[in-house]
């Protein structure tokens, strides 16, 4: 009998070190910078309230931490809806200036890879902005990295909650670079296709609640075509 | 260095020879059961896909209004859920935007849509997106003038997994419901979407055998 505790124990030290190692492997690669972040290219930045309280609606299947917003609205309770969220929110310029409406839906992927450190959400963003047209977004979120920086340390606290700065990429893909793909509808970029990264930080997250604090970032680059002619130019 | 193992009784030792065992197949079961068993498993309804006459393939959608509404927003008019706050700021003036939830031709949800018009000075548009989870997402851009019949069409501009490749165009339709049931729909959007696969270049190879 000691002997199968004895193995019982073991197995449960094997998984608990092999839990550990995913969390704190020293080796895995740290998030690097955004390929859009050293762009020569024009771009079109835009800032969004990523707590659902903040947003103009958000719902999901009303059994999450993050509760819908407002009380009313539909949850997406059915079977293939269920691990799906939407959220409609204004978005806002680099100036904080209202530039349009941004409506995002996620749903959780199958793609997801807990071995490869792959928490991986499929989303897609329409966007539209008065100034410029409509837009269309489509990208691989991987939020492994928030829940490892942030929502395991808020488990681990006393107060299940935590309180800092965390910034990371949540971009992955489709682009080669981890970037998502986006395409114009109308107005002036109608027909361009372009390459964007969505970013988040984080103030404040609560196990209870969600996130408390927090804001989104859309970084969209324009094809460099548009803009770079003179700087090509301008080569000896 | 001491020889603690050395120190141990054979019971001891092989207590402890069967705990490090256990470690080592903890470890091992912890990475067999990470990589074979899925984390996510979407539910799919299965789609309902017909073979258009002129080639193609046509898949047929409808939002049931007002039950599917999960949100509408525009400046000055009755916001859906009750409570909803649109922003009075006057860059949205002009942008009226419904989210609803899409069900197949066996009244079954399947996914997501957004529904946006604007009004921009001389330029009117109206796009939507359907978001099908475990399927992927598909962008129209619609003609904002209706043909007769009282439908419009609008082209597939852009896809995401399933609808990458597609191109296609998709058509909205407002359809009446006359039935005098009590808990009936008002009506329906029916959205067909008839995909058209991108050509691709034959392989040299297999076509020359």
């Amino acid at each position: 009998m000691k002997y199968v505790i004895s193995l019982v124990l073991g197995l449960l030290v094997g998984a608990g070190l092999f839990a550990a190692g995913l969390l704190f492997n020293p080796f895995a690669a740290a998030g690097g910078l955004s390929p859009l972040s050293v762009s020569k290219s024009e771009v079109i930045a835009l800032n969004f309230a990523n707590v659902p309280a903040e947003s103009i609606a958000y719902t999901n299947d009303g059994e999450s931490v993050q509760q819908p917003h407002p009380e009313k609205v539909l949850q997406l309770w059915e079977a293939p809806i269920r691990t799906t969220s939407a959220m409609t929110t204004v978005m806002r310029d680099a100036r904080n200036r209202v530039a349009g409406i941004g409506v995002k839906f996620m749903s959780d992927s199958e793609t997801t890879r807990l071995l490869q450190r792959d928490m991986i959400v499929d989303s897609v963003w329409y966007i539209y902005l008065p100034e410029h047209g409509s837009l269309f977004v489509e990208q691989t979120e991987n939020y492994f990295p928030f829940v490892r920086e942030v929502v395991f340390p808020a488990w681990r606290s006393s107060a299940n909650g935590w309180r800092g700065n965390w910034r990371g990429d949540l971009s992955t893909g489709p682009g080669a670079l981890g970037t998502a793909k986006v395409i114009g509808g109308s107005g002036r970029i109608e027909g361009l296709r372009m390459e964007g990264v969505e970013a988040m930080t984080v103030q404040a997250f609560s196990l209870d609640k969600g996130l408390v604090s927090a804001e989104g970032s859309l970084l969209i680059e324009l094809p460099a075509s548009r803009v770079a002619d003179d700087e090509v130019m301008d080569l000896p | 260095m001491p020889d603690l193992l050395g120190e141990l009784n054979i019971g001891e030792s092989v207590l402890l020879k069967t705990f490090l065992v256990g470690i080592v197949l903890g470890l091992a079961a912890a990475a067999g059961v990470l990589y074979a068993v899925p984390v996510v498993d979407q539910v799919r309804e299965a789609s309902i896909v017909t073979v258009a006459p002129n080639g193609g393939n046509t898949e047929v959608f409808h939002v049931n209004i007002p039950m599917d509404r999960i949100m509408s927003g525009a400046p000055g008019r009755v916001t859906v859920p009750p409570g909803l706050k649109w922003p009075a700021d006057e860059a949205l003036a002009g942008i009226r935007t419904e989210l609803f939830k899409i069900r197949n031709a066996r009244d079954a949800v399947v996914g997501v849509a957004v529904r946006a018009a604007a009004e921009n000075g001389g330029e009117n548009v109206i796009d939507w997106v359907l978001h099908l989870p475990a399927r992927g997402s598909m962008f129209v851009n619609m003609d904002v003038t209706p043909r007769e019949g009282g439908f419009r069409i609008g082209e597939i501009r852009a896809g995401s997994q399933e609808f990458a490749t597609m191109s296609g165009v998709m058509t909205e339709h407002w359809i009446v419901n006359e039935a005098a049931d009590e808990d009936a729909p008002a009506g329906r959007i029916e959205l067909q979407a008839t995909y058209v696969g991108q050509l691709e270049p034959l392989d040299p190879v297999e076509s020359s055998e």
